[in-house]
């Protein structure tokens, strides 16, 4: 009843003012949409079609997308696994300084990326605060895969504990409480409740972590170097592209831009709803 | 990169400033200068000096790789002068139509150096140990004309009996980097981060106290030439040239020299002017 209600009462306004106002909200909006789309399409009107086959074959293209794909993949994978405590603690624990410990949090991602190498290179690099005892053991970070995987964690997986603990914020702790009546215990009702209501929240939030971590450049090319095979992801590739041989770059950077659309917009569907930082 | 940034706010500042100066001496006068990252600290101090002489004429520097800024050109950013680190990222230039033939100078000299970090982790005494297995060994990128030319080098040197056909492949092995900069070679070595790199003279002098060189030489080194030329659409072009002359006369080449480079009259004299080391447009 109510809802048939307001249903008629949405069309009611919708007619009083007419698509003559639509029209202006529209021409309001278009300006920004414009400027954000713009961009993306000069890119593909720039690109020759013609030779995208060769170019998406060459050895750089194929080496540069499979290390990105497999290192944004591990680094989204950490970020789940060690942000899924976090968030917990973000959303459930009340301590002293709460709002210190997510300020930090947000840091990574407001921070220009270069800075982000540079304090990585201090803390894992050969003379760094970890990074030295580890070389004295015969371990080096810096330019190896791993170095990669770091950078992109550190960028990227906030996105993930921030979207998280927004979802388990959000979930409704009677039915915990009931679960836990009924003798659950409290990883049988996080495995069974908590998780699987703020489920959306944390697929949401591993994606955006993801897509990050995907287009990570500053902190990889300080922290890990520009290897090709090794630690030349696509972003680095299209960058050193840009200088070498633009259609390589052009290449690169119209595959990365069709990956991130894929995967987002098919996420989107998935969840029927906007994927959002929350 | 910090002196890009620094320069970048500079010309924020000055755009600022500029709006609200008005002075008889050249109201608003101002260059754009896209100069290689290797020259960054010689032209800030030519600025100063050149300021001093002209009224207090602002120049702001993109400072960057040359084949960056070259690209940049292309694309059509606004400049007014253009000094690059190699001969053939000015022909890129000239072909893109943004230089006119003829009007680049060669005003500096440049030659490579090995740089290792000073307390030599690798144990790095002579160019036969960049060779041995893991040394991580850190060079610009070829994109980059410090890059050619360590490649250059190690090519020279592999056909030389005394370091062998092998010589150049061995070491490309050793490279955990590629850099898509001069100065970030630099940097890394210096932080201890790689075992050695290979930048110019110039910029191991910067670095001196947390560095030791490896001389590599002249037969196997490439001696870099910079061209200087005004941009053809500069909005400045009487003030473009007085910068470029500036650059070229006494007090400009002594402050080039100061900062390590070969001016042009002891390259004249060392005959790297006249073709023989120097790299040509090729």
């Amino acid at each position: 009843m109510e809802s048939s209600l307001s249903q008629h009462g949405s069309k009611l306004v919708r007619r009083r003012t007419g698509p003559g106002r639509r029209r202006w909200l529209w021409l309001a909006a278009a300006p920004l949409l414009l400027f954000l789309v713009l961009p993306l399409l000069a890119l593909l009107l720039r690109l020759e079609w013609a030779g995208f086959a060769a170019n998406a074959r060459s050895l750089v293209v194929v080496q540069a997308l499979a290390l990105s794909i497999t290192t944004s993949l591990l680094a989204t994978a950490l970020a789940v696994a060690f942000g899924l405590p976090l968030a917990f603690v973000l959303a459930r624990v009340q301590f002293r300084g709460r709002i210190v410990v997510d300020t930090l949090i947000d840091l990574p991602m407001v921070l220009p990326p270069s800075v982000a190498g540079i304090a990585l290179l201090m803390a894992f690099g050969r003379r760094g605060l970890v990074g030295a005892p580890l070389a004295d053991l015969g371990i080096t970070i810096s330019f190896t895969q791993l170095a990669v995987v770091l950078a992109q964690c550190f960028v990227a997986a906030p996105y993930f504990v921030k979207a998280a603990a927004a979802g388990f914020a959000a979930v409704d702790r009677e039915l915990e409480h009931a679960a836990a009546l009924d003798g659950a215990g409290r990883p049988q009702v996080f495995r069974l409740i908590t998780v699987p209501l703020a489920w959306q929240a944390l697929f949401s939030g591993a994606v955006m972590t993801w897509a990050r971590a995907l287009g990570e450049f500053g902190a990889t090319i300080i922290f890990a170097g520009n290897l090709p095979g090794r630690t030349q992801t696509m972003p680095l590739a299209i960058y050193l592209g840009f200088e070498r041989d633009l259609d390589v770059a052009l290449t690169l950077a119209v595959i990365l831009l069709a990956i991130s659309f894929g995967v987002l917009a098919l996420v989107k569907g998935l969840l029927k709803q906007r994927v959002g930082v929350a | 990169m910090r002196r890009t940034q620094v320069g970048l706010l500079a010309a924020i500042l000055v755009v600022a400033l500029n709006a609200c100066t008005v002075g008889p001496a050249a109201p608003g006068a101002s260059l754009t200068i896209f100069a290689a990252a290797s020259l960054s600290d010689a032209f800030e101090e030519i600025a100063v000096a050149f300021a001093a002489a002209n009224d207090g004429v602002t120049i702001n520097y993109n400072f960057g790789g040359s084949q960056q800024l070259a690209a940049q050109l292309n694309e059509g950013a606004p400049a007014d002068v253009f000094a690059s680190a190699n001969s053939s990222q000015m022909r890129v230039v000239l072909e893109g139509g943004r230089v006119i033939s003829g009007t680049e100078h060669a005003f500096a000299y440049n030659r490579l150096v090995v740089v290792v970090p000073h307390d030599n982790p690798a144990k790095i005494s002579t160019l036969h140990d960049l060779a041995r297995p893991g040394v991580r060994l850190l060079l610009a990128d070829r994109a980059v004309p410090v890059g050619q030319y360590s490649l250059d080098f190690l090519a020279k040197a592999s056909v030389r009996p005394s370091f062998g056909t092998t010589y150049s492949a061995s070491v490309l092995r050793n490279v955990v980097s590629y850099e898509d900069n001069v100065r970030a070679v630099l940097t890394k070595v210096a932080l201890g981060e790689g075992d050695a790199g290979i930048v110019y003279t110039t910029d191991a002098a910067l670095e001196a106290e947390r560095i030791a060189r490896i001389d590599i030489p002249d037969e196997l080194n490439t001696v870099a030439s910079y061209p200087i030329a005004p941009i053809a659409d500069s909005a400045n072009p009487e003030l473009a040239q007085a910068f470029i002359d500036f650059v070229l006369a006494p007090a400009g080449q002594a402050i080039l020299v100061k900062y390590g480079f070969i001016d042009v009259r002891e390259a004249r004299e060392a005959g790297f002017s006249g073709g023989g080391f120097v790299r040509m447009a090729s």
